[in-house]
């Protein structure tokens, strides 16, 4: 059988089991308690595990994370000049590299380049660095769009650039994941590292804010 | 417009279901469906491109459930509602409203046969000659309307041969915005299926699509 | 796939509407589902490309109304009832069946962080040098495979750029039919959005995508 054959073979008896939904309620809190309650009988998870996944991205990861990067990228050039030649060891040195953020790429915007991130084909998404995304991240709207109208999306956002900006859309098709690394605001000369990082929004590291002062 | 509805090449849309004997109604209301949006008194110069487009813009998963008459009646409300015929409220109610006048102009029961007999003709007589020849190599152009057009995405930027040369037709995309019938020279263009999906496709499998003039580009 | 999950360039699915500070849960069944994916045990060589691809596979209808987490409860019931790891029955009662044995090997929760922190690494070394270096034009092929593939529909037949090389990397369309990583070059390549979307497009933006060698020839 040939590679195509097998995998249409595959998908096809996968597909079948999505059926299920029609003997299914629709509420999904019912469903997901059942699930649980069902994989936790058969030894398929520990409910404890599960509260210390949730745990982890309640308090441990999230976009604190790229926004001293981002700081540190700000005040430190060696440091800017260590992301933009390899992400992956620079975010490494800070200790933020994980799942979902193995394979980093720093997107630094400049006056002249605004870079914007979109999975348009699930919602993939540098977790390590910027912790869960927000539901319009993985929402149909933005996957559809970002790619076709960037200036529309921003414009949603309520950031306007000007024509001479080029605007580069970077589709996360592969396990390689993107940081922006936004414009330090005027008038935050004499901010320190920590403070600047305060600044610093997880929406301005995905491409769709700018930071302010 | 790149909505759902231009399905050309998706997979997952599961098997085709044919149904033997398919009765041309499945319930009593398809039938009523079908014949209010029929007969119904239209809009003045209502441009029929424009229901097509209007059914377009279903919210995508409702264009995949909805069924077919379902879809026609919500395009019926969208036609009524836009031009004022009806109000929300009345559609709501299912009631015409305390100050509505009632029309007696409705289509009677003996003009439908005629009606359905004689229907307006898309062919238009155009001044200027075609620019495509048959035998000639063209490409569809690469286009993203938000509007409506029977451009499907699968064919755009790819090159196929004309075939036929139909003379002038209405455009859709002009027509369903209100724009006027703006008819242009419409072409079958025959693609073949690797063009369109690859060195995989069967090597001697055509797809012929109709084409309008702007549609197309000398390749 | 082509499935509708490959949404880059469609209309219609209505404005962002982004929620101002949201919640990282909209109810707790979000939090529990996240939680049982991560931490629960999936079918012998299940990967993330399967994963991916056993949501893709989502009915259509479905893929667009069910909410994101409501995604990973049905592509997680999926994989489980494909594997034989669990039956519908089971599935619908919310209970194994009678004489199940319980499992002692899920994941504790001791194992959680460091599982974050080293999990997800699909660099591979690969013997073979790459085939594009960084500045050449490549298009991307049309292909239109069923299974799971990365190189979305709106970049097939475009040519591009190569801006980085990021080495071997494990090749989805292998590793979701769990046939072996495969691993190829991997590249970035950035496409003007008037090779994609047409002249109207704007002339100076650009998209980018990160495709394998394979969804790559030399233009």
């Amino acid at each position: 059988m040939s590679q195509h054959d097998h995998a249409h073979e595959d998908s096809a008896a996968i597909a079948h089991h999505h059926d299920i939904h029609s003997e299914l309620p629709s509420d999904p809190a019912l469903r997901v308690k059942a699930l649980e309650s069902l994989l936790t009988e058969k030894g398929l998870v520990d409910p404890a595990t599960v509260d210390a996944w949730v745990e982890t991205y309640e308090s441990r990861i999230g976009p604190r994370n790229g926004a001293k990067v981002v700081a540190k990228a700000w005040v430190d050039p060696d440091y800017k000049r260590r992301l933009l030649s390899d992400a992956t060891k620079a975010i490494g040195e800070l200790d933020m590299l994980g799942n979902q953020g193995q394979h980093m790429v720093a997107l630094v915007n400049t006056p002249e380049i605004h870079n914007l991130v979109v999975c348009t084909l699930c919602s993939c998404y540098p977790l390590p660095v910027l912790g869960l995304p927000p539901v319009w991240y993985k929402s149909a709207p933005y996957r559809s769009r970002a790619v076709l109208d960037p200036r529309g999306v921003l414009k949603e956002f309520g950031l306007e650039l000007p024509e001479h900006v080029k605007i580069r859309v970077w589709d996360s098709t592969a396990e390689v994941r993107y940081l922006v690394v936004p414009e330090r605001p005027a008038g935050t000369e004499r901010l320190s590292e920590e403070q600047l990082a305060a600044l610093v929004t997880r929406d301005s590291m995905i491409g769709v804010a700018k930071v302010k002062a | 417009m790149n909505s759902i509805h231009d399905m050309g090449g998706m997979h997952g849309l599961g098997a085709v279901r044919a149904e033997p004997n398919e009765p041309p109604f499945h319930e009593k209301w398809e039938g009523r469906a079908g014949g209010i949006v029929e007969v119904m008194t239209f809009p003045e110069n209502f441009p029929g491109d424009r229901f097509r487009y209007l059914r377009e813009t279903l919210r995508p998963d409702l264009y995949l459930t909805q069924s077919y008459y379902e879809q026609w009646l919500y395009v019926a409300e969208q036609i009524l509602l836009e031009a004022g015929m009806i109000s929300a409220e009345e559609l709501r109610d299912g009631r015409a409203g305390p100050s509505a006048a009632k029309r007696n102009d409705a289509m009677r029961a003996d003009a439908v046969w005629g009606f359905l007999h004689d229907r307006a003709h898309t062919g238009r007589k155009l001044a200027e000659g075609p620019r495509f020849a048959i035998g000639q190599r063209v490409r569809a152009r690469n286009m993203q309307p938000d509007g409506h057009t029977r451009l499907p995405r699968y064919a755009r930027g790819k090159t196929g041969i004309v075939t036929r040369h139909h003379g002038g037709h209405v455009l859709p995309d002009a027509h369903a915005h209100w724009q006027g019938p703006a008819p242009q020279h419409l072409y079958t263009v025959r693609f073949t299926a690797r063009e369109l999906w690859g060195e995989a496709a069967n090597p001697r499998d055509r797809v012929n699509l109709d084409l309008w003039e702007s549609y197309l580009e000398p390749a | 796939m082509n499935g509708v999950h490959d949404m880059g360039g469609m209309h219609g699915h209505g404005p962002i509407a982004p929620e101002q500070d949201e919640p990282l849960w909209h109810a707790p069944w979000e939090a529990r589902m996240f939680g049982m994916r991560r931490g629960g045990t999936f079918p012998p060589g299940f990967n993330i490309d399967r994963w991916r691809h056993v949501r893709e596979l989502i009915p259509p209808y479905l893929y667009l109304v069910r909410s994101y987490y409501d995604h990973w409860y049905m592509s997680y019931v999926a994989a489980l009832l494909h594997s034989g790891m669990a039956t519908r029955e089971e599935i619908k009662s919310g209970h194994a069946a009678p004489g199940t044995a319980k499992r002692n090997d899920a994941m504790r929760p001791d194992q959680v962080w460091k599982t974050q922190k080293t999990g997800g690494v699909f660099a591979r070394a690969i013997e073979t040098p790459p085939l594009f270096a960084i500045g050449q034009r490549v298009r991307a092929r049309n292909i239109n495979p069923t299974g799971h593939t990365r190189v979305p529909r709106y970049v097939r037949g475009k040519v591009g750029v190569v801006q980085l090389h990021h080495g071997g990397h494990v090749l989805p369309d292998s590793n979701a039919h769990l046939q072996g990583e495969a691993p190829e070059h991997l590249y970035t390549v950035a496409f003007s959005m008037r090779e994609l979307w047409g002249p109207e497009a704007s002339p100076r933006d650009e998209a980018l995508a990160d495709l394998w060698e394979s969804y790559l020839e030399p233009a």
